[in-house]
């Protein structure tokens, strides 16, 4: 059996999953729903671990598998397969992404029991990641925004997930927004790549477009990637289509781990990742794309170092981690990009089930101002914050350290003005370990608070009035809401197996590419990137570790600044806080960029729907309607007075008339 | 006997009908003067059949011998059923449709 057949039941049993569950909520009781939604992903990992194997078992340059159902369409010698390319980089994605959504999975399994949906959670969460594998796997551009579009609607669903909150359903909305004018510049993009080269299929594209994108129409090959990149940018939260990730942490906390880790913002980078030859031919669309994740990991970090609701500030930080990958995947450094996300979906899920653990122990508040002391009360969460914290901060040995830093080095390598991606970077990390410590150091230690109180003397988490921590409306417990919420944080089995195994990968993941060591990532993903020349440029082993050095150094000082920050020093944040006003009141409404949007965009538009209603559809539009009904009332007046509705005269007439018609013809015969 | 007699006949018919449809008000003799007329264009018919010496004129005399019952069963049944209603019988009132 070959790749691409363990490809297509790694799709199936996630669509399965979704449906089964989706049509039998009436009979299947909760639990067997919640078992049947890990089975399937964890079945979709079993495969796609086969699929590995099974291409690992071929020769590097024949590493790829293009396999199809049946025909789309076909027209005039073009045609759309459903189909699917199975190559490591496809694979690559796939482990990611069920692997960590079947830690996901289990972690919901205990964390979404008291709540009324459980059905509809799980065959959500379901398609959710089969969509993200739909995305991963497909093998022409068509396939691809089918499941981008997918994305979108499985975010939306899952953002509004308790559906009668306000908040949240306008926070999906505007997730469902954004990622729409994502899939516009994708779908145009298709157009284009489908005028200039006539073909749709990824290895055909790919074949054909150096032929044809010479340097008479570089520009072309810019258009392109550049609305790639619209599309890139919106599902993966870079500015300036960065707003609706925050909002979206309205969503239940697993969901909120699935977007950040697993499916959905790693898209942009796997869309980078995957249409390397295009960016390589455009140049300039490849440095837009660092750019903009430079910009757009500084920016997240300022925001996540003042934001005081915890889930927020976890949110600013995928951000600006995300912000990481494109700048590796703008510069070429694609295998490490791909490794930072790896990586990053280990930490970055772990923090999300460790801060929905201190959450659900707050009775669902999430601001940090009120957390102490949660080292006592919950050792276990605090424990997984932490190893979470040190991760994402890049402390020397975890995960994140080696990397980021694989990021750094390479842009500092390629040398020339990439240099600022390195010092840009380095800021960013600083500004990583600050953040990531601030909660530790903030919600951690000291004296424990009411809540953290009651859990360290009755056992028990607190029994919150169900609210909405957005706007602290009162809730009911029925279906839409999240109901009496979860009693459970980290004592629930299915959340401690969520959390220590990736505990566990994020701790020692970074492992397999220890430089000059392992690499694994970099060899196992080779094959992909075998036709570019800027993945086979790497920075000498000796210079890695240099920067691994650097690394580990700002880390760690970065961590030691923020000890001194909240427990050496707790008065400077507050002064600080005063000498920078400006600058704090800037970070904490996010740059106005909800403004600038609002300013820029949904004001003209509204204003023009406003003109458009009151003026055109008034006058205009109106006037023609109001006009022609005018003119067949009057025209039917004229000749209205003729329908007497007397019998005798309709004959007379009819009479008369036969009369005048014979005579006519009678004097005419003659 | 020549045909003129016959069509001077059929005329007849068929005017006296015309005049009784324009001037009477009671639908029954409407429906009356109706059948008057359509038997005035019979006649005419089989006269100009006879003469010409084909059958295609009766055939057509049949036919309309059928739609003149079938009329009759519709507007008879429509006379019934206004007196039913006590609906006045008369076919002036009847303008519901002026414009």
């Amino acid at each position: 059996m070959n790749a691409a057949f363990w490809g297509w039941l790694v799709l199936l049993f996630p669509l399965l999953g979704s449906v089964l569950i989706g049509l039998s909520f009436r009979v299947l009781p909760a639990r067997t729903a919640g078992l049947i939604g890990i089975g399937a992903i964890v079945a979709a990992f079993a495969c796609g671990i086969a699929a590995v194997v099974s291409l690992q078992g071929e020769p590097a340059e024949s590493r790829h598998v293009a396999d199809s159902l049946w025909q789309y369409a076909s027209v005039g010698g073009f045609q759309i397969d459903l189909g699917i390319y199975v190559d490591p980089l496809s694979l690559f994605m796939v482990l990611v992404v069920t692997g960590v959504s079947s830690l996901i999975h289990v972690y919901s399994f205990s964390y979404m029991k008291s709540d009324a949906g459980y059905h509809r959670f799980f065959s959500y969460l379901n398609f959710f990641v089969f969509s993200m594998l739909l995305l991963v796997l497909a093998g022409n551009f068509v396939l691809l925004i089918v499941g981008w579009a997918f994305v979108g609607f499985a975010s939306y669903a899952l953002i509004s997930y308790w559906y009668r909150r306000e908040t949240a359903t306008r926070a999906g909305m505007k997730a469902f927004v954004i990622n729409v004018v994502g899939d516009i510049g994708l779908v145009l993009a298709a157009i284009l790549i489908f005028r200039e080269l006539g073909v749709i299929d990824y290895q055909a594209v790919f074949e054909k477009a150096p032929e044809v994108f010479t340097t008479t129409n570089e520009w072309t090959a810019v258009a392109i990637c550049l609305l790639l990149l619209v599309g890139a940018f919106a599902k993966s939260a870079q500015m300036p289509f960065h707003t609706w990730l925050a909002d979206a942490m309205e969503g239940p906390t697993p969901v909120s781990s699935l977007i950040h880790a697993a499916t959905m913002v790693t898209a942009g980078v796997y869309l980078i990742a995957r249409a390397h030859p295009l960016f390589e031919l455009a140049p300039a669309a490849a440095d837009v794309a660092a750019i903009v994740g430079l910009v757009t990991l500084l920016v997240a970090g300022t925001i996540a170092i003042v934001v005081t609701d915890l889930k927020r500030i976890i949110a600013y930080s995928t951000m600006s981690q995300i912000g990481y990958m494109f700048v590796a995947v703008g510069i070429g450094a694609y295998s490490a990009g791909m490794f930072h996300l790896m990586t990053h979906a280990f930490f970055k899920a772990l923090l999300f089930m460790a801060a929905g653990s201190v959450i659900a122990a707050m009775a669902n508040m999430q601001n940090i101002d009120r957390m102490k002391g949660f080292y006592k009360a919950m050792p276990f969460t605090a424990a997984m914050l932490i190893i979470g914290a040190l991760a994402l901060s890049g402390f020397p040995g975890t995960s994140g350290w080696f990397s980021k830093d694989e990021i750094i080095d390479f842009a500092a390598f390629r040398g020339g003005w990439y240099e600022i991606f390195a010092i840009g970077g380095y800021i960013g990390a600083f500004m990583t370990a600050i953040y990531s410590f601030r909660i530790i150091f903030r919600i951690l230690p000291g004296p424990p608070c009411e809540e953290a109180t009651h859990l360290i003397e009755t056992g028990h988490v607190v029994h919150g009035q169900p609210v909405n921590p957005a706007t602290g409306e009162k809730e009911d417990v029925e279906v839409g809401y999240p109901g009496e919420d979860h009693h459970i944080a980290e004592q629930a089995m299915g959340m401690k197996i969520g959390m220590s195994v990736l505990g566990f990968l994020a701790l020692v993941g970074g492992l397999v590419q220890i430089p000059g060591v392992t690499e694994v990532i970099t060899h196992f993903l080779e094959p992909s990137f075998e036709d570019s020349p800027l993945a086979a440029m790497h920075p000498s082993v000796a210079e890695a570790w240099k920067g691994l050095a650097k690394g580990a150094l700002i880390s760690v000082l970065g961590i030691a600044f923020t000890w001194w920050l909240y427990i050496g020093r707790p008065s400077v944040p507050e002064t600080l806080r005063r000498t920078f006003r400006p600058l704090h009141t800037l970070f904490v409404n996010k740059w106005y960029g909800d403004e600038a949007i609002n300013f820029l965009i949904v004001r003209p538009v509204k204003g023009l729907g406003r003109f458009a209603n009151e003026r055109f559809e008034r006058y205009a539009i109106g006037g023609l309607t109001s006009g022609t009904i005018a003119l067949v009332r009057s025209a039917g007046g004229a000749v209205r007075d003729l329908q007497t509705g007397m019998l005798r005269g309709y004959a007379l007439l009819m009479g008369v008339g036969t009369v005048a018609i014979l005579l006519y013809f009678l004097i005419r015969s003659i | 006997m020549a045909i003129e007699w016959y069509l001077v006949l059929s005329a007849l018919l068929f005017s006296i009908g015309f005049a009784g449809v324009l001037v009477r008000r009671n639908p029954v003799v409407v429906l009356l003067c109706l059948e008057l007329m359509l038997s005035g264009g019979a006649l005419a018919m089989l006269s100009f059949s006879r003469l010409h010496g084909d059958g295609d004129g009766q055939v057509f005399v049949l036919m309309v011998l059928v739609v003149a019952a079938s009329e009759v069963v519709v507007g008879l049944g429509l006379v019934v059923a206004m007196f039913r209603r006590r609906i006045p019988l008369d076919v002036d009132e009847m303008k519901e449709l002026r414009g």
